[in-house]
């Protein structure tokens, strides 16, 4: 008898196939009639190249400003947002892109706006009372009760937040419940429940050991000495045997930085569970704080009262202090222009800082390759076992899984929704994976996608309405074991006014926490050189 | 030749038959009220078929090939009779005509069957075997037609499906005296292309029938699915037993006509009886018109806004003549405004003018899936507290606090986490179980002694009790029901898993 195309989907074994391995065979059965419209958008690889690659003309003019910040991503906006306030008003923002955001760009279209990339925060740390104004001022905490912030309602993460693809259905949450042992269940607890005395441990010095932002962290030897080796073989010798648990913490760490449980830092790889201590007054303590359109919220925030200073576009390609003023040269696709400031802040990864200041070179920043695919659908996606979450997690999947645009919409059943694709490109090396993904046509990675997505949601066939795909060549820092707590990151927090340096990478967690951080003391130092 | 003419007596008898009784059980079934509805089905039947028969004298050349033709027709007719009344139910504007004009159609053709044999047949036999055989044919498959009706077909085959099937008989008897007949047919040809086109027409009927019956959905529900519609939103099926109408959202059931009296009675009165002069109404939800049907009642009300998700809910309960009667036409109140909106968004978004209501119904499904559940939120109350004023009062149907304790409590005692003073109460709705209410309000409130003339459940004995609980159902701390915590979901879902029988 000929397999139906459910057989085909969900036939035996059909759940180790993974995105790349799905048979041609099933991929035509089920690959799109019509073409679906989209393609390949976003991160300028090719403009970017220019600057590994290209001469560039002489500028053609110049103009004077009191700080040039270079680059719009969090940490730029973040010392933009700040100078502005401090009133230091005479900035320009150079950005390589068209638009300003980084990592926290977002996108929009007639269903919902979408994120391009991170897409949350959680409830802020203890040690994150600067970032308290800053959500005061957005109106995310809206107030206090007893001793503890109000975050605004419409903000917080609403139920059911996470499910799980397993043997065919779904459950609620990540870790995995449905036919697992009973040395499992007990490891995971154990787990969890040393998660939860890393949360509260703290050093000789007072601080905790896994603080955010990280470099409020102790300076305990025993803290640092989880930095040198992986989050693998910490567990493992540790008692951590469970499969299912060990692919749980490998999703985590490939979820926040990119990079496998086998290959980071265990200090990093805790971290992302124990850093996280925030409490609020109206939601639980795991809670956090997301947008339909994710961090680009925040990035809007903070952008918009530097409107008409932000210059997009703009590949600086040169940046030379001269003792009377740093020069900032760059190319606006047409014609280079010179700027000269006072003071200047790259807020951009290390690699391209390296590039226009060569003794901030250092190549101990590593940079996770990600793919971002943001899907309209014209129905919600279905699934037997738990409702449709804000994150739906595959397990064994290379990918991620999706988030759902329209998940804090209170709306009760909207008729479509965007979702946001995730997958760090971890089976290679970053180089080869970046090889591998920029050869690839938006063809391949619909593909790719789809027939990922239609194995476990066989009722989106003939849904998917448009699809977009982001090549994040590099979108974060990859903690290794030794960055963090290393020479090289210690090197890269030193300042050489008049130029500053502002990015997430300096923490070697790509977290909002730790861009705005940067962002806020760059715009310190500058305002302190400057007086 | 002779045989085979006799075997299609038997054919087409049993079909007529069949024809009949899938014709007078699917009137009951849609309509109601079998006796009438199988009475007027036999008459109209029986008269048409005299029709057929004096229109058989009309025809005088190619008798056989006549009957050829009225086999396909009867074949196409009254195979596919079944599907088109369920599927146009409630696409046509008078059901009762396409229904009388069918079965009459049918009648024609199959009253022009015996006559036209029985002319065929008349030099092969002797006039008085002729007509002792070929009644005899037909009154053994008549019996055999009463017979295999309720035994085999209903139960097994289901109408849809055993309509078809004899509609293929009838055309297999077309085929075989087309293939069978030594003597020349005038266009031939043409008659075996359009017998092979019914043919194929009834075959994917019958193999397609399930589709066709899955839009009713017979078999999980109880009664008779007579209307079935997937919306982007839900799935609303209708069904009938006798006179009992059910309506399920999602295969739940909403209410059942035989006591939803009580349920509606117990939402509205002791709301609108407690208020001086209520003039202002909103609803939300509650598009079956039922609530509304017991609001206006009360003359004072000037303006009712019903605030219902799904247009095909309101569209359904203002344009069936069945749904209109019981809901008493409610939804063509001139006093009503219907708002096909999400609720949650349309109170969000009302702006800064916002009515105050003096009375809101909130007649939702039952808390049972995470979308739903935002409209048991704190979030949700919190905006009800917007459209309200100190005096406004607002019910919420709140599941059974006898099946589901945690879930009832819950509601109320997120309500009074919203802000609100809360008065709950249950009422016994035999076809849901005990079932719970909670009225939220600004100020305390007093069960009123006084009600409209007419009520069949609520008075001012009845009121009184309902506010009372025994102790398996009384009050017990619960979490709150959040946005970003939906406790309810899964208290409801522990709750009534535990009991089959739902």
């Amino acid at each position: 008898m000929k397999p139906t195309r459910r057989q085909l989907l969900y036939g035996s074994g059909s759940a180790a196939i993974g995105m790349a391995a799905i048979s041609p065979f099933v991929w035509d059965a089920i690959k799109p009639q019509k073409p679906i419209p989209g393609g390949i958008v976003g991160a300028n690889s090719a403009r970017g190249h220019r600057l590994r690659d290209g001469a560039f003309p002489a500028p053609i003019d110049s103009g004077k400003h009191d700080v040039i910040i270079v680059g719009s991503g969090i940490a730029g906006l973040s010392a933009a947002y700040h100078l502005d306030k401090a009133g230091i008003r005479d900035i320009r923002v150079l950005e390589l892109e068209d638009h300003a955001g980084g990592n926290a760009h977002s996108g929009k279209n007639d269903v919902s706006t979408y994120p391009w990339g991170a897409h949350y925060v959680p409830l802020l740390s203890s040690e994150s009372g600067h970032i308290k104004d800053l959500f005061r001022d957005f109106g995310i905490i809206t107030g206090e009760a007893d001793g503890l912030p109000v975050y605004n309602e419409d903000y917080i993460l609403n139920d059911p937040d996470e499910r799980l693809f397993l043997d065919g259905r779904w459950q609620e949450g990540l870790l995995p419940t449905l036919g697992v042992s009973a040395e499992d269940q007990a490891q995971y607890k154990r787990f969890l429940a040393q998660m939860e005395s890393f949360k509260v441990k703290r050093g000789d010095d007072g601080r905790r050991w896994f603080a955010i932002p990280i470099d409020e962290s102790s300076t305990d030897t025993d803290a640092r000495a989880l930095d040198r080796l992986t989050m693998k073989d910490w567990m493992l010798a540790a008692g951590y045997t469970s499969e299912p648990l060990h692919g749980f913490v490998n999703y985590g760490c490939r979820d926040d930085f990119g990079v496998r449980h086998d290959e980071i830092s265990a200090y990093a790889g805790i971290h992302y569970f124990a850093g996280r201590d925030g409490k609020a007054a109206n939601t639980k303590p795991d809670s956090v704080i997301t947008w339909p359109e994710g961090n680009g919220f925040l990035a809007h925030k903070l952008a918009e009262p530097m409107a008409g200073r932000i210059l997009p576009n703009a590949l600086v390609y040169n940046i030379n202090d001269t003792g009377a003023g740093v020069v900032v040269d760059y190319w606006d696709g047409q014609v280079s222009r010179r700027l000269t400031a006072r003071a200047v802040v790259i807020a951009t990864p290390r690699f391209i800082a390296g590039r226009l200041v060569p003794p901030l070179k250092s190549p101990d920043f590593t940079y996770a390759p990600w793919v971002v695919a943001n899907l309209t659908l014209n129905r919600l996606p279905g699934g037997a076992g738990a409702d449709l979450a804000w994150d739906n997690v595959i397990k064994d999947s290379p990918a991620l899984g999706y988030v759902v645009a329209t998940h804090q919409v209170p709306q009760m059943q909207p008729l479509r929704t965007v979702i946001t694709y995730y997958w760090p490109l971890t089976h290679l090396s970053p180089a080869e994976a970046r090889k591998e993904a920029i050869a690839r046509t938006y063809e391949d990675w619909q593909k790719l996608f789809l027939s990922e997505l239609y194995r476990v949601h066989p009722e989106l066939v003939g849904h998917v309405a448009h699809m977009d795909v982001w090549l994040w060549g590099h979108a974060m820092i990859r903690p290794m074991p030794g960055f963090i707590w290393g020479e090289a990151r210690e090197g890269a927090l030193k300042q050489a006014p008049p130029i500053f340096t502002a990015h997430s990478d300096m923490s070697g967690i790509s977290i909002f926490e730790e861009a705005y951080t940067h962002g806020l003391k760059a715009s310190q130092a500058v305002k302190a050189f400057l007086a | 030749m002779q045989r085979l003419l006799l075997v299609s007596v038997f054919v087409i008898a049993t079909c007529g038959l069949i024809y009949e009784l899938i014709a007078g059980t699917l009137a009951s079934y849609l309509l109601g009220d079998s006796i009438t509805q199988f009475s007027t089905i036999i008459g109209t039947y029986l008269f048409a078929m005299g029709i057929g028969s004096w229109a058989s004298a009309k025809v005088d050349k190619n008798l056989l090939a006549f009957f050829v033709r009225i086999e396909i027709l009867v074949g196409l007719v009254g195979g596919s009779s079944a599907a088109i009344l369920f599927l146009l139910f409630d696409q046509v504007a008078s059901f009762r005509f396409l229904l009388y004009f069918i079965v009459t159609v049918i009648g024609i053709l199959v009253g022009i069957e015996i006559p036209i044999l029985l002319r065929i047949l008349k030099d092969r036999y002797e006039f008085k075997d002729l007509v002792s055989r070929v009644f005899t044919f037909d009154y053994i498959g008549a019996l055999f037609a009463s017979i295999l009706f309720p035994l085999v077909l209903v139960p097994h085959l289901g109408l849809i499906r055993s309509s078809f099937m004899f509609g293929i008989f009838n055309v297999m008897v077309a085929l075989w005296l087309l293939y069978s007949i030594k003597e020349p047919l005038p266009w031939a040809r043409l008659h075996k292309i359009a017998a092979g086109i019914v043919m194929i027409i009834l075959t994917l009927g019958f193999i397609s029938s399930d589709k066709i019956s899955s839009l009713a959905e017979s078999n999980s529900f109880a009664g008779h699915v007579i209307f079935a519609k997937s919306t982007p939103y839900q799935r609303i099926v209708i069904t009938r037993q006798q006179s009992d109408i059910r309506l399920y959202l999602n295969s739940n059931l909403q209410f059942s006509s035989q006591d939803e009296y009580r349920y509606h009675e117990a939402l509205v009165h002791p709301v609108m009886s407690a208020l001086q002069a209520p003039r202002n109404i909103l609803i939300i939800g509650g598009g079956d018109g039922l609530a509304l049907r017991e609001i206006l009642k009360y003359p004072s009300v000037a303006h009712v806004t019903l605030v219902d998700l799904d247009p095909a809910m309101t569209k359904l309960f203002s344009s069936s003549p069945m749904l209109r009667k019981l809901n008493q036409d409610s939804l063509h109140s001139p006093k009503l405004k219907v708002i096909n909106a999400d609720a949650f968004m349309w109170l969000k978004h009302l702006g800064a003018n916002r009515p105050i209501f003096d009375a809101i119904f909130i007649d939702l499904p039952d808390p049972s899936n995470f979308s739903i559940g935002k409209l048991y939120s704190t979030a949700f109350y919190g905006l009800l507290h917007t459209v309200m004023g100190p005096d406004s009062l607002a019910v919420i149907q709140s599941t059974s606090p006898l099946v589901a304790r945690k879930s009832f409590w819950c509601v109320n005692n997120t309500l009074r986490a919203s802000g609100f003073q809360t008065s709950p109460y249950h009422a016994l709705v035999p076809a849901f179980g005990d079932w719970g209410y909670v009225i939220a309000s600004n100020r305390p409130y007093t069960v009123p002694t006084r009600y409209p003339a007419g009520l069949r459940f609520i008075d001012a004995d009845t009121a009184r009790d309902m506010f009372s609980f025994p102790p398996d159902m009384g009050p017990i701390a619960t979490k709150i029901q959040r946005l970003d915590d939906q406790a309810l979901i899964h208290y409801f879902d522990e709750e009534w898993s535990k009991y089959l029988i739902y």
